[in-house]
């Protein structure tokens, strides 16, 4: 049922991709889409439906001071080689020391996305050779993670009407705490490649969704809804755009009632709208090429984002045989909740579950449901407020400090802040026009001193953010509604009888 | 000599000169791969002026110490005997390390072993092999008269054992008092079995192996090598302790003891375990073994026979674990860090392969290739499981019998005497390292104490030593029992002549066994 539940949106996603690249499969394009258009069996070619099949999985950075196993700093765009342990650097006689700030961050995400948190798990180690991976394997949790079983819920829209939101439900099969790698720069010309070693070791948490999802509007929503989690825990700043987040989808096809097909896993995506975009290709390209009877590969592929489309990645090796190994360094990482909490132990020792569960925020979902419980507003509304960080602060400030009602509050910062925001690309943070003075101005309008159409111009003004208060520009602009009837007559006055003609013309009809 | 260093009898840099000399006088041993005579000298010195401001940081202030040559130690090449790491100079000491320069200690350099200690001769290193010293002993050469005179008498020198066979030798040679070895399948108490000399293989956990060269993390020891049992507690109470740079060593804090001057066996109960009466023990040795066993009998010590009866998979299991954390361990000597780099540049990954075929010998590529073989996913669970799995029936094998109130096991330490060189190396390395393990290395399966002491000379006049196992964490109970047996056997003094000769005076003063 799930499979149909997005079809409006495929619908979307296939016109989208009309324009887009791979002559290959326009001549199929009709099919699939009629196959995929609603809930009907059979396709006009006489072939069943598809039902996509789209699994993730993420890669957040850790935010923490420092790395999982080792003390140098975490920071993002340090000069290279700058933060760079002996450990780090794989010196041998090194070994790894766990991070707890880490760990909490792990049972923080576990607890958030519902998950059993591990009382005991195990790291292991992930054999291969690549230039930024100085030990020649990677630390992860491979046999036991951390936290398991969780779910994540998740809204998206419609048709893209704000209107029709609709709830979905991903499970998460497993957090695992590991190592991520440095990076390789090659130099082409000068057949070079250079490595950075500041990300080597940095604490990730590799969340992995079950494949519960069916297209990349839902995959897109999921990841939103995870890195607002995420952002709101502080255990990941979550910003795709400087690799705190990396997301791999995993991509198949099948007919219903029919084992999921081969899939191919997509890599190399690097925004949340490409996602969507690299799953729907994804999925036509997959169908496309088993309606004209070929077969899908278990590859891996890249998303070019220029080109938006998949293509195979160069797999010099071959298939990789990681040679797990547990990792003899690390004692199983213990955790604790009230229960088995022993006496005599030294809290700083220790990660209590039951302390961290006790002092999570509030998360999106419980935000919103507050903020529509609060100040009256649609469902849809408070989605859109916490999608911009800052928003929501912004919005309860000019509720505070104005007499307008929240539900008109809402209109003025989503269809008229937040558009005026987007255009010029600025975040919350940096709007010229802060709570208070939109507050002062939307109190203007609300004791009817200014109209709205004048209220939009002083907004236009208070843009340019040249201090001055909504009150002096209604003033020095003379936009304030007149309050004095004679006045008003007189001006009446003044317009009829400077049109005396108009006038006679009217009177005669 | 801790004693004549306090009363001024000699000063720290008299005795690091005439170590150092000693050192020379004895390079044929090749005991030694790097000698740090300058700072060695230096840390003499300071040792000097605390001494005479009546400061001295404790026992082992101005004491001369080696160390096995893969322990990092700032400033001073740490080699692993290997083309992989030669001239490698580690930015950091090794715990154990900094723990001994932090109380004093003069570091003379760094001792000889088989490539990444893999090795149970000391033979199989890049920069050759270690020559036992009582190959120059006059006991070995009264008593091992050449079969032929036209046996060249070069050819008669016999190993140290290994892999730690250079810090054997160098503290065997009186080249200094102590001397730290690793031991992950015997590497320490075998060479000091054939060196004569006292080797201990504390509980794993209770020294930080941060800094230690790994060959196989899980069974991996820093080991100790003294003249004397008192000497090894010194040394253990100086290095043992929580690291927080090593996770897998114990929170508890550890206190460091001194021994009774009087040892008391009479309430004990000494275990003989049945399986290590191994084929190829020789007779010599079983019969050391059962008169050690009527000692401790006569003394009113319990003597029983008992079975640990998991003993003879021990080593396919240790080859099994062994070979894959070797295969782990040294993945990360690809030459892009640290160490030998090919140069070979048509792509990473040949130089890869070149780096590592040039900076590996045959025993370590060999390792890596089982291991590998051993981890891949369709070979994991019937080798590398199965062997942890055995690995723990071992383990629950020394639980068992320790339970049922067994407090120390007797067992020889090696299966016989020191071979000659040119013996030793008509078989392979790993056929030899698996005879030569056989009976130290359930000991590291089970993270077990172990000490050999040495007990007494064979017919051809080498040393021979038993060893003691114990229980986990109860170093002190074992090294009284050891001390007690040592007291027992009075194993002679080696006599060097060479030593003897070239340095007369410095061999008076060297002869006092213990420093402290």
């Amino acid at each position: 049922a799930a499979a149909w539940g997005c079809a409006g949106v495929w619908r979307r996603a296939w016109q989208r991709g009309a324009g887009g690249p791979g002559p290959a499969l326009h001549g199929q394009r009709a099919t699939a889409c009629n196959a995929r258009g609603g809930a009907v069996p059979a396709g006009k070619s006489g072939l069943a439906p598809w039902v996509p099949v789209v699994g993730l999985e993420i890669h957040a950075q850790i935010s923490s001071n420092s790395k999982l196993f080792s003390g140098s700093q975490v920071q993002f765009a340090a000069p290279p080689n700058s933060l760079v342990s002996f450990f780090d650097a794989s010196l041998p006689g090194t070994l790894p020391v766990l991070n707890r700030r880490c760990v909490e961050a792990a049972v923080m995400t576990g607890l958030a996305l519902n998950c059993s948190i591990n009382k005991k798990s195990l790291f292991d180690r992930k054999h291969y050779f690549y230039a930024d991976l100085p030990a020649g394997y990677q630390i992860t949790q491979q046999r036991v993670p951390i936290a398991v079983n969780g779910s994540l819920s998740y809204s998206l829209c419609i048709d893209n009407k704000m209107s029709q939101m609709v709830t979905k439900t991903v499970r998460i099969k497993q957090i695992q705490l590991e190592q991520d790698s440095g990076k390789s720069l090659h130099d082409d010309t000068r057949s070079q490649t250079l490595v950075d070693l500041n990300r080597a070791g940095v604490g990730l948490m590799e969340v992995v969704m079950e494949p519960d999802m069916c297209c990349g509007e839902e995959a897109a929503a999921a990841v939103r809804e995870l890195q607002l989690i995420l952002q709101t825990l502080g255990s990941s700043q979550a910003v795709m755009a400087e690799g705190q987040l990396r997301v791999d989808a995993n991509v198949s096809v099948h007919h219903p009632g029919e084992p999921y097909g081969v899939r191919t896993e997509v890599k190399n995506i690097n925004s949340i709208r490409f996602l969507a975009k690299a799953v729907d290709y994804e999925i036509q390209r997959q169908i496309e090429e088993l309606e004209n009877g070929g077969t899908i590969l278990n590859e891996t592929r890249a998303f070019d984002s220029k080109l938006g489309c998949t293509v195979p990645m160069r797999d010099k090796e071959g298939k990789q045989d990681y040679r797990f190994m547990p990792e003899p360094n690390l004692p199983p990482l213990i955790l604790y909740d009230a229960k088995s909490l022993p006496a005599n132990m030294n809290h700083q020792q220790v990660v209590n579950i039951d302390w961290i569960h006790e002092r999570l925020p509030d998360l999106p979902s419980v935000k919103r449901a507050k903020l529509v419980e609060r100040y009256g507003i649609l469902p849809e509304h408070s989605f859109a407020l916490l999608n911009e960080d800052g928003l929501t602060e912004f919005f309860e400030n000019v509720v505070k400090q104005t007499q307008m009602k929240p539900k008109k509050v809402i209109g003025w910062i989503l269809n008229v802040l937040l558009s005026y925001l987007k255009q010029h690309s600025l975040t919350v943070k940096e709007s010229p026009v802060s709570s208070f003075l939109l507050a002062d101005l939307l109190n203007l309008l609300e004791r009817k001193e200014i109209s709205s159409t004048a209220a939009k111009q002083v907004l236009a003004e208070l843009w340019k953010g040249e201090g001055k208060t909504p009150l002096e520009i209604v003033k020095e602009k003379k936009l304030e509604l007149i309050q004095d009837h004679k006045e008003l007559e007189q001006i009446c006055q003044a317009v009829i009888d400077g049109q005396e003609n108009e006038v006679i013309m009217i009177v005669l009809g | 000599v801790s004693a004549a260093l306090k009363e001024g009898h000699v000063t720290p840099t008299e005795l690091c000169q005439r170590c150092l000399a000693l050192i020379k006088s004895t390079k044929f041993l090749n005991a030694y791969i790097t000698v740090a005579e300058e700072t060695a000298l230096k840390q003499a010195e300071e040792s000097e002026k605390r001494y005479k401001r009546g400061q001295p940081l404790g026992v082992l202030d101005g004491i001369p110490v080696a160390v096995k040559d893969n322990f990092n130690t700032a400033g001073i090449e740490t080699t692993c005997a290997s083309n992989m790491l030669k001239g490698y100079i580690s930015p950091y000491n090794a715990t154990v390390v900094q723990k001994l320069l932090d109380q004093g200690a003069v570091l003379l350099g760094k001792t000889n072993l088989d490539e990444f200690a893999m090795g149970s001769g000391s033979t199989d290193g890049v920069f050759g092999p270690v020559r036992n010293p009582w190959s120059y002993s006059r006991q070995y050469k009264e008593k091992s008269v050449p079969k032929s005179h036209s046996e060249d008498k070069e050819s008669n020198w016999v190993i140290t054992g290994g892999s730690s066979g250079g810090s054997a030798a160098a503290v065997s040679s009186f080249t200094c008092f102590a001397a730290l070895g690793s031991d992950t399948g015997g590497s320490t108490r075998n060479p000091a079995a054939h060196c004569g000399v006292v080797g201990l293989k504390p509980t794993y956990g209770l020294i930080s192996r941060h800094g230690l060269i790994p060959l196989v993390n899980s069974m991996d020891v820093p080991g100790i090598l003294t003249r004397c049992v008192d000497d090894a507690a010194v040394l253990l109470g100086s290095l043992a302790g929580h690291d927080p740079k090593d996770s897998t060593t114990i929170q508890d804090t550890f206190k460091p003891f001194k021994l009774p001057s009087l040892p008391d066996v009479s309430k004990l109960s000494i275990g003989i375990p049945k399986e290590y009466h191994a084929p190829g023990l020789s007779s010599e040795i079983l019969a050391l073994w059962s008169k050690a066993a009527d000692l401790f009998k006569n003394a009113g010590a319990k003597v029983i026979e008992v079975s640990l009866p998991n003993t003879c998979y021990s080593i396919v299991c240790y080859h099994v674990l062994c070979t894959a954390e070797v295969a782990s361990n040294m993945a990360r000597f690809d030459g892009l860090e640290y160490g030998h780099r090919s140069d070979m540049n048509k792509s990473t990954e040949s130089m890869y392969a070149a780096t590592r075929r040039e900076g590996f010998n045959d025993v370590v590529r060999g390792r890596i290739l089982s291991g590998n073989y051993f981890l891949l996913k369709q070979n994991y669970e019937n080798y590398f499981i199965k062997a942890q799995k055995v690995r723990r029936l071992i383990a629950n094998d020394f639980l068992k019998v320790f339970r049922s109130g067994v407090d120390i096991l007797l067992t020889p330490t090696t299966l016989s005497d020191a071979v000659p060189y040119m013996e030793f190396i008509k078989e392979d390395n790993r056929t030899r390292s698996e005879q030569d393990d056989i009976l130290t290395q359930a000991a590291n399966m089970a993270g077990l104490p172990a000490i050999n002491v040495p007990t007494a000379l064979s017919e051809r006049g080498l040393p021979v030593g038993l060893q003691f196992i114990g229980r986990s964490f109860q170093e002190k109970q074992l090294l009284t029992v050891a001390k007690w047996f040592e007291k027992q056997v009075k194993f002679p003094m080696i006599q060097l002549e060479e030593v003897e000769r070239h340095n007369h005076n410095v061999f008076q003063h060297q002869k006092s066994a213990s420093f402290s």
